[in-house]
């Protein structure tokens, strides 16, 4: 399969903050890629990278071959941006704002896919109204359908569901999801794991400006996967045997103990039988993208093992 | 040219266009009401050249409103874009730096002009006209549009916020344009300041701009074309060189 969206050592600073430091990937055409991490890992810098708002320090960024600096007009024309602000430009209403958008990229009588985008993001009863008048999610809408008026095989969205209700969130799913089966490429960033996990395909985790994991989504959380079994102890974490404590992740007085499979579930609680623990309340979750984040996230010292 | 820099023109004129009361119709009637009450308090006391008071100040008012309207154009448009965000819209799409460049000065021009035909339609009533050399005319507001449009995006790329747009306006663009010889022919003023009136090239473009309707300046047309289109030059290479590096545009 050939390569839609190629980085490599890309790296950037903002005066002494190191936003990107040496990210190198591949998304291949048609994938569904998902761009993880916290806030301010790098994600939203990255894709201004490759968008062309922003320009790497060092490294390259190509789109379907095209290199974003010096082959930008083709490059910009194979890629389609959602941005992560709710932007709009008030003087327009939607068909202008999206017929406008058209025209930047060299496209008139755009009509027909105009009003194709606007019937599927059920906007065709706003196409005459102004802008200003829409709500959150209307505008967020409009902003997926200026990313897609050139028809890009390369479609970008920078945490599109910050902020929208489950029901547009849906519709919005269901579209994208559709636009990726027709051959779409999407890279997607957002905050809300289970999303991640239900879309993508690959995905790569961001920390501090570089690419601490990077594999297929269910390679990931077989990396992880597992169980987890939570512990309240009557006497708190400080009652567990030493060796046990090592072993345990505590957060608000719960202790977590991370289990391969269930087979090692019968010599822990044997541990614990002999160390005396009394156990006030006990889970067993199955391991999700969230345990495998935390996890990635939490264990620095493997991220460069990880990224190569 | 492709048709990234028409949509971007075009999109630069309506979206002034859409709010033509207060870009085209509010600096018509404050010239208007400039041009009512000076020539009333001066008309029968000054003649300026031979000319009377209110056809000498007629021309003024009209290149003097379109530079300052060309100003206002690209340099709120810019601003605005910027502080609202909505700026990334003509940012990702395969537009080059001179094609933006472009668009946003030829539409400062065009609002330019057509404030200066709106104020010459409301005013050219008030006194006798006569227009000697209309090519000086149209040239000279052309060429003070586009360097205002031009000295805008320089503006409007500058500022973070409106006060500081604003600072520019008010502190740079106002006294350039009103200490120009709008209002009086610099021979009338004390040896030092016209001696700094001719630092200004504001004042070329009024003088050329005024020789078109009556023959007659304070300079030769040739000398104030000169300077005017090197002070374009100036302004352009300028811009064009924050645009290519993509100062507060492009981090």
């Amino acid at each position: 399969m050939s390569v839609a969206v190629s980085i490599s050592r890309v790296e950037k600073c903002f005066g002494a903050l190191r936003a990107l430091a040496g990210v190198s990937l591949q998304v291949a055409e048609g994938e569904f890629f998902g761009l993880l991490g916290p806030n301010g890992a790098g994600k939203t810098t990255l894709i201004s990278c490759l968008a062309g708002l922003t320009r790497p320090d060092s490294g390259t960024l190509s789109v379907m071959g095209h290199d974003v600096r010096s082959d930008y007009r083709s490059a910009r024309r194979q890629l389609g941006v959602v941005p992560q602000e709710l932007v709009f430009d008030p003087f327009f209403s939607v068909r202008e704002t999206l017929r406008i958008q058209s025209g930047y990229f060299g496209i008139r009588n755009n009509d027909d896919w105009i009003d194709e985008i606007l019937a599927n993001l059920d906007l065709t009863a706003k196409a005459d109204v102004n802008m200003r008048r829409l709500s959150g999610g209307m505008k967020r809408r409009v902003l997926v359908a200026q990313a897609l008026v050139h028809k890009p095989p390369v479609l970008v969205l920078d945490e599109p569901t910050a902020g929208v209700d489950v029901e547009l969130r849906q519709g919005l799913w269901q579209f994208v999801r559709r636009l990726n089966q027709d051959g779409h490429t999407v890279i997607l960033t957002t905050h809300y794991l289970e999303e991640a996990e239900a879309l993508c395909g690959r995905i790569a985790m961001l920390k501090q400006g570089q690419v601490v994991a990077l594999d297929t989504t269910r390679n990931l959380l077989a990396r992880y996967s597992g169980q987890t079994l939570n512990l309240r102890l009557a006497g708190g974490a400080a009652s567990l045997p030493d060796a046990l404590r090592a072993r345990a992740t505590e957060s608000d007085g719960t202790c977590a103990f991370h289990l391969a499979g269930l087979d090692e579930l019968e010599p822990l609680l044997s541990a614990l039988r002999e160390g005396h623990c009394v156990i006030d309340d006990l889970r067993l979750t199955q391991a999700d993208l969230e345990d495998v984040f935390l996890g990635v996230m939490q264990n620095s010292g493997s991220a460069h093992e990880a990224a190569r | 040219m492709t048709s990234g820099f028409v949509t971007l023109l075009y999109k630069e004129v309506l979206r002034f266009w859409k709010v033509s009361f207060q870009t085209v119709g509010a600096p018509v009637l404050t010239a208007l009401l400039y041009l009512m009450i000076f020539s009333h308090v001066l008309e029968s006391h000054v003649q300026v050249n031979g000319v009377p008071y209110g056809a000498f100040l007629i021309p003024g008012l009209v290149i003097m409103s379109a530079l300052q309207n060309a100003f206002a154009n690209s340099s709120s448009s810019l601003i605005q874009s910027k502080v609202t965000g909505s700026v990334v819209f003509v940012l990702l799409p395969p537009i080059s730096y001179v094609e933006f460049f472009l668009a946003y000065v030829v539409a400062a021009m065009l609002r330019g002009v057509m404030v200066g035909v709106g104020v010459l339609a409301v005013t050219i009533w008030f006194a006798p006209l006569t227009f000697v050399a209309p090519h000086w005319i149209l040239l000279f507001i052309a060429l003070g549009g586009a360097i205002m449009g031009t000295l805008g995006m320089i503006a409007g790329i500058w500022a973070d916020k409106f006060d500081q747009l604003a600072g520019f306006q008010n502190f740079l663009i106002m006294p350039l344009t009103m200490l120009s010889g709008v209002f009086y022919s610099i021979h009338s003023l004390p040896e030092f300041w016209q001696v700094v009136s001719r630092f200004n090239p504001v004042f070329y473009m009024i003088d050329g701009f005024r020789f078109g309707f009556f023959g007659a300046s304070d300079v030769a047309p040739e000398f104030s074309l000169a300077v005017v289109t090197a002070s374009f030059v100036l302004a352009s290479a300028a811009t064009l060189a924050l645009l290519r590096s993509g100062y507060k545009l492009r981090s």
